[in-house]
């Protein structure tokens, strides 16, 4: 066990945990940040993806003496208070889920893509989201919701490009 | 496998299952709803006998005026309304669907409607969701009890205004007289008022083709707390002072313990339990529970079991039909099958097979237990909460009234979740830890120590005449279970048998279970017979089929798809259909087969019809859903096993559908206002894996005759 500082959400945590510890772990059990879910502690499904400095990283086969100085996002750091993330908002408006389990690592996935690519086309889509699993089926949604979410990224940024 | 598990085998079969538990007699008393309810309006839904029987798997036992029944409604003073039942969410979207029925009858905004599901303290007793049964049945009974609710509502704004109550109309959570230009909210109505009705036998409903929110698409009801990590499953529910629990997996299936040190264990300061062939853990952390349980040392002893290699000869080898009571298999004849093969221009004999395969929620099974004193609460993903609340009774030898077992929404099920293994596991540990206690089951427990869609041999003997017409149909099926086994073409003859294994895999219920082996086995078979007299296959199932809603579906699909298609190198066309748990479906697919042998299904067209639609959105999300589901077991997935142990238990050996997997895929909906609603869970995936196999045929000339279809592309010869 060591003191580890670790940045989630913007907030500094000091957990007194082995480094070795899988950073999904840490966030369930320590910090009771649950929207990360476990699937399979392999990283093959994804349903544990958070933002590691803007980048997509399968928690559960990340060690948490690896990411002490970086940005943690999860998925309960993504809307801004009451405003949902883009992302967010559109999967709702699509509805893009059944079970929903792997809701948070789909979410998180797509704003690492969007990062990346603002304006990605569907082969885009299914390429880097192809880590993430639904076993409900519901990817022709997930891919729609990501294309609706682009779409009103796109619109803000020029809405506040134009009153600049 | 644990005592706890062994015991737990004989609820899975589907089709023993309706049989499985007994039916529940809930005592009401009056007072005590308003104790815990506060004041208001309660409208109870009293299932009918018939319903009854069907719903609850048997005859009431004795005791005169039991009351049965399967949903209760509450209207507060506050005008809030609580819908109380037995069924659960695994995202199937009933907490919506049922919102709407109740939102549409009652005359209230869903935002109003809060349902409290799945907990056998406060709901109903409900055998458990499953068979698509849901829609047809619950869906039905809250729109009675809101209906009968609203009904209550205007009588008591009749009985204050003084007028008649036909003049008046309930809309968006008041009650209005337009004569008068008055009206009164819910809420007001019911202050200080603890009033109670039952349900009528036969309260008018509103016609599906007056429906005003009912089928209508709406978002899910608390879609919000899901996209932002708020919403809490089975895994994600903790309590103050709570240890992770482990449990010490046997080295192979039926395996018994011979020696065990957990000296190691104990020192480590984890709570161990041994009891019987059962050995756990428990610890402050899930890390500190793995150590606890590594430091183990067990030794095992099993009997040599059977591998993939020798299944299907072993299914076909040991029937039990005549040696277990209830298994004594399913037959139908009609005709005289012998006499018409014989006399039959062209006969065809044929073998189907499946292997077992996965269901793979991606929520494991988990559960959170507590005791006090004697009384033991347990949070836990299920299907069957109150199957479960019985297994924890039985185990643990208390009163089925002192355990309450509560399904938070899951992270889904298609059959998989049954049956409490996880609850047992945590309630155990937490009883000899004196603290509450999680167990969460890895992806490699979920994949080796739940239960698996069965796996099953089917011979298929046929005649048909020159001109297209099927006389002979003989239809085996060894194991992989009866429904969707009978036939829909018009047969004169016919000798349909499903032969019971036992199965050498612990085996349960999936998302349309036996019926997507039974439509694979029919549907290709009847491909290959339109080969052999040289018939279109769509116009060959036409001229074999009478039965309307399937035509519809047929011609739906087949217009939307465009039927006949043009041949172009190395795409192929194929369909198939059929009907199950009342709804109707016909998939057509084409795929693309490349020169490497990989096989990529590049279209997927379903029309589907099941009576009148109740939410079209989220009706379609099932219908793609089982099709991309379906993909898996059709193209892939199948667990490979050998001696008494799982191969692939992992998701980097077991290929799910990815996204690099879908095809472009349309829906077809035929509303049929006219018809009952019925589910769509299951039925939508039945037609995907004989499209596909057709599509093959079309495509190269090769008939494949096994799921998976490719687990490892197509070998051309």
């Amino acid at each position: 066990m060591s003191a580890i500082h670790l940045t989630i959400n913007g907030t500094p945590h000091t957990v007194d945990v082995d480094p070795q510890t899988s950073l999904l772990t840490l966030l369930r059990e320590h910090l009771d940040l649950t929207g990360s879910k476990y699937g399979c502690g392999e990283g093959q499904c994804g349903a544990c993806t958070v933002l590691i400095d803007g980048k997509a990283q399968r928690s559960c086969i990340t060690r948490v003496g690896t990411v002490t100085q970086k940005q943690i996002t999860t998925i309960e750091g993504l809307a801004a208070g009451e405003h949902l993330h883009p992302v967010q908002q559109a999967f709702l408006d699509v509805g893009a889920m059944q079970c929903a389990y792997c809701t948070s690592g789909m979410i998180m996935s797509a704003v690492a893509l969007l990062k990346q690519n603002a304006n990605p086309q569907a082969k885009d889509i299914v390429d880097f989201m192809d880590g993430n699993i639904c076993r409900c089926g519901t990817y022709p949604r997930i891919v729609s919701a990501i294309q609706k979410a682009a779409a009103m990224m796109h619109a803000s940024a020029t809405s506040k490009g134009a009153s600049r | 496998m644990n005592e706890e598990s062994s015991n737990a085998i004989a609820l899975e079969p589907e089709r023993y299952e309706l049989r499985a538990a007994p039916p529940y007699h809930f005592d009401l008393h009056r007072r005590d709803f308003f104790k815990f309810l506060g004041a208001g309006l309660v409208v109870i839904s009293i299932l009918k006998p018939a319903l009854v029987a069907q719903e609850s798997g048997g005859s009431r036992r004795g005791e005169s005026l039991p009351t049965e029944i399967d949903a209760w409604l509450h209207i507060g003073e506050n005008g809030r309304v609580t819908v109380y039942t037995g069924k659960v969410e695994i995202g199937q979207n009933i907490r919506t669907s049922l919102s709407q029925a109740v939102s549409e009858e009652l005359s209230v905004p869903v935002d109003r409607i809060d349902l409290v599901m799945g907990d056998t303290q406060l709901t109903p007793f409900d055998m458990g969701t499953f068979g698509s049964r849901t829609t047809p049945t619950m869906n039905l009974q809250l729109r009675k009890v809101s209906s009968a609710a609203r009904d209550v509502l205007i009588n008591l704004a009749a009985r204050q205004w003084n007028t008649d109550a036909q003049h008046l109309i309930a809309a968006d959570g008041k009650v209005t007289d337009p004569r008068a230009n008055r009206s009164i909210e819910y809420a007001a109505l019911l202050k200080g008022q603890q009033l109670t009705a039952s349900l009528p036998a036969e309260d008018p409903l509103i016609p599906s083709a007056n429906w005003k929110v009912a089928g209508q698409s709406l978002p899910k009801v608390d879609g919000r707390d899901f996209v932002t990590g708020k919403h809490r499953y089975p895994s994600d529910q903790i309590l103050p002072g709570m240890l992770y629990g482990k449990v010490l997996r046997p080295a192979a299936f039926d395996a018994t313990l011979e020696s065990i040190d957990t000296q190691k264990a104990e020192q480590m300061g984890a709570t161990v339990v041994h009891d019987g062939n059962f050995v756990g853990v428990a610890a402050p952390t899930s890390e500190a529970a793995s150590a606890a349980l590594d430091a183990i040392h067990a030794e095992w002893k099993s009997d040599p079991q059977i591998s993939n290699k020798e299944l299907f000869d072993y299914l076909r080898k040991n029937t039990t039909e005549g040696k277990d009571p209830t298994g004594d298999g399913d037959r139908f004849d009609a005709g005289s099958v012998d006499q018409a093969l014989a006399s039959a221009d062209h006969k065809l004999q044929q073998t189907y097979t499946v292997q077992y395969i996965a269901h793979v929620p991606l929520e494991p099974r988990a559960a959170l237990a507590k005791w006090d004193g004697d009384q033991l609460t347990v949070w836990t993903g299920t299907q069957r909460p109150f199957g479960v609340r019985g297994q924890l009774a039985e185990a643990f030898h208390i009163p089925e009234d002192h355990v309450r077992v509560l399904m938070p929404d899951m992270g889904s099920g298609y059959g998989g979740k049954h049956t409490g293994e996880t609850a047992i596991e945590a309630a155990r540990l937490a009883r000899a830890a004196n603290r509450p206690v999680k167990v969460v089951w890895t992806r490699e427990e979920e994949f080796t120590w739940a239960y698996f869609r069965p796996a099953g041999v089917i011979d298929v003997i046929s005649g048909v005449r020159n001109d297209g017409t099927i006389t002979a149909w003989e239809f085996h099926n060894y194991n992989s279970g009866s429904a969707g086994i009978r036939t829909y073409y018009e047969v004169p003859n016919q000798r349909i048998v499903f032969h019971p294994v036992k199965s050498p895999l612990r085996q349960g219920s999936y998302r349309a279970l036996a019926a997507t082996a039974n439509h694979f086995a029919r549907e290709s078979h009847m491909d290959e017979l339109a080969h052999e007299v040289k018939m279109d296959p769509l116009e060959f199932r036409l001229n074999n089929l009478k039965n309307v809603r399937l035509r519809a579906v047929f011609e739906a699909a087949a217009k939307q798809f465009g039927w006949p298609r043009k041949k172009s190198a190395g795409h192929g066309f194929g369909m198939g259909g059929g009907y199950e748990k009342l709804g109707n479906v016909a998939t057509f697919a084409e795929v693309q087969v490349e020169k490497s042998g990989e096989v990529k299904v590049v279209r997927v067209v379903s029309a589907f019809e099941c009576g009148a639609i109740v939410n079209p959105d989220g009706l379609r999300n099932q219908v793609a859903g089982s099709n991309v589901q379906g993909l898996g077991g059709a193209l892939f997935e199948a667990i490979q096993f050998d001696n008494g142990r799982i191969l692939n238990g992992r998701l980097s050996q077991y290929r799910v559908p990815r996204f690099s997997d879908v095809p472009a895929i349309e829906t077809v909906l035929v509303d049929r206002k006219d018809l009952p609603s019925a589910g769509a869970g299951e039925c939508p995936l039945i037609g995907l894996a004989p499209a596909i196999a057709n599509a093959i045929f079309d495509a190269t000339g090769v008939r494949l005759r096994a799921l998976p279809l490719v687990p490892n592309g197509l070998k051309v010869s």
